[in-house]
């Protein structure tokens, strides 16, 4: 796939919208829960900041739209695995012509946790047909970068153990069952799900970020790779990540 | 490519079409009424009616808040929602399925507001294709004069005023159910409609839905289609 600036889609472009002049910086942001998204995102924003980007951060079920219906779905036991992917893309479309494309023609860095392939990620992970959920979200724009923080289903069990202590039911896939329980539910489920994403690293532009590593580590990496992205393309200016030691192209 | 999954359930699931004052609704009642007069188990679907959607659909209605990409998906959630939980289970249980509007009323609708119809055919490939689907076909100036003036203020996206076609809501109202029912009329062979003349008596309609509903299934009737209890 192509990356050129302005942004493009991956196939169907949205109706009635105005693309022009989209000058802004669109980064995601994917991996599994618990795995530092957030705290990434985070820093990434007060770095952007500190450097004079403007920064929209944004991410799943935040739309004003359909935000608070999925979080109310949720709570329920009847949220089937299709009507969760079109909830979800609703969420992510309103998010996208409101939030996403006006904050990118006012030229600011958009920082996503999560995009679309995370939505695609649970889809196909829970049976879905894959070229079904491409067309439907093709409409997403390519964005200029997109790292996924990935860390193994091991890596993944301790830190939900050590963090909030409990496995969640989504996140555990226990909508179908994957295992016998809850646990074995999480790990047959996430399992799938990293799999699936390295499928789809293969077709789309992302860069594999390891996430098994110190947060400070981490960030450094994610920084030098913005910090490239904002130097190759003319008219941007270039910024510093702060590491003497980081060469920039 | 086929539109939709085929039915591999024991359950009929039948479907009516066409513009606001068709007279669909009606006739699929009566319908209803026989089926369940003959013994079937009946159950019915409403367009737009998943509970779990509906605060998100008012929402966005009252603060005019979709667009035309997120009206079509937030009304593929709300089917889709009537489908996993309710349509397919009660088909699976051999139930006769009436359900008044399906996919093609996106197919319709979605395009006039501007969504690709290649899109919307593939948003909705996961439905169940119907055993029977009926098309009601009536002209324009029919349905209007069914609807305008006899009901309730017409609401701002059933009048498609979000397409900007007239200021008059009234107006607009004839225009985009104008485009719908042009929609309606280019899908009628491709989906296999059978057509119904909305324009004939009430009596004269029923009477060839049933007889339409005979032909097509009443062979595969015996085998497996769930009777309601005796009482």
């Amino acid at each position: 796939m192509r990356k050129t600036t302005p942004l493009e889609f991956y196939s169907t472009p949205l109706p009635g919208v105005d693309y022009s002049e989209l000058q802004g910086k669109l980064i995601v942001i994917e991996g599994p829960d618990s795995v530092g998204r957030s705290t990434q995102v985070t820093r990434l924003r007060v770095w952007l900041e500190q450097h004079g980007h403007a920064v929209l951060d944004t991410g799943m079920a935040r739309s004003a739209l359909a935000g608070k219906g999925i979080q109310e779905a949720k709570k329920g036991n009847t949220l089937g695995p299709v009507t969760m992917t079109l909830y979800y893309t609703t969420d992510f479309a309103d998010r996208l012509e409101n939030e996403i494309i006006p904050a990118l023609r006012a030229g600011f860095v958009v920082l996503t946790d999560r995009y679309i392939f995370s939505i695609m990620a649970r889809a196909i992970a829970r049976g879905e047909d894959r070229a079904w959920i491409e067309r439907m979200i093709g409409f997403a724009l390519v964005p200029h970068k997109v790292f996924y923080l990935r860390a193994g289903v091991k890596d993944l069990v301790s830190r939900v153990v050590l963090g909030r202590g409990r496995f969640d039911y989504w996140e555990s896939g226990m909508d179908l069952r994957f295992g016998k329980d809850m646990y074995d539910s999480f790990v047959k489920y996430q399992t799938r799900l990293i799999r699936v994403f390295d499928r789809l690293a293969k077709t789309y532009d992302i860069e594999m970020i390891d996430a098994t590593r110190t947060a400070d580590e981490i960030f450094h990496e994610l920084q030098s790779s913005i910090s490239r992205l904002f130097t190759s393309h003319q008219g941007m200016r270039k910024i510093s990540t702060g590491r003497p030691a980081t060469k920039t192209a | 490519m086929s539109v939709f999954v085929p039915n591999r359930f024991q359950g009929k699931l039948i479907v009516v079409e066409g513009i606001d004052g068709s007279g669909k609704s009606t006739q699929l009642s009566l319908l209803s009424q026989w089926l369940r007069s003959q013994g079937y188990a009946v159950a019915f679907s409403e367009w737009n009616s998943s509970p779990l959607v509906k605060q998100t659909t008012r929402r966005g209605k009252r603060k005019e808040m979709f667009t035309p990409t997120t009206f079509s998906l937030i009304h593929a959630t709300d089917f889709a929602d009537r489908l996993e939980g309710y349509i397919q289970p009660l088909l699976q249980a051999g139930a006769i399925v009436c359900a008044d509007r399906y996919a093609y009323t996106a197919f319709a609708r979605d395009v006039v507001r501007g969504v690709a119809s290649s899109w919307v055919r593939n948003l909705y490939r996961f439905a169940i294709k119907p055993n029977l689907a009926f098309y009601f076909r009536v002209p324009l100036d029919v349905a209007l004069g069914r609807i305008l003036g006899g009901r309730d203020a017409l609401k701002y996206y059933e009048a498609g005023m979000d397409l900007d076609l007239s200021r008059n809501i009234e107006e607009s109202f004839r225009i985009f159910q104008g485009r719908i029912l042009e929609e309606y009329e280019a899908m009628a062979d491709e989906m296999g409609f059978h057509v119904i003349d909305a324009t004939k008596s009430i009596e004269k309609q029923q009477r060839e839905m049933r007889r339409i509903f005979l032909q097509e299934l009443g062979a595969s009737l015996p085998n497996g289609v769930l009777e309601a209890p005796r009482v």
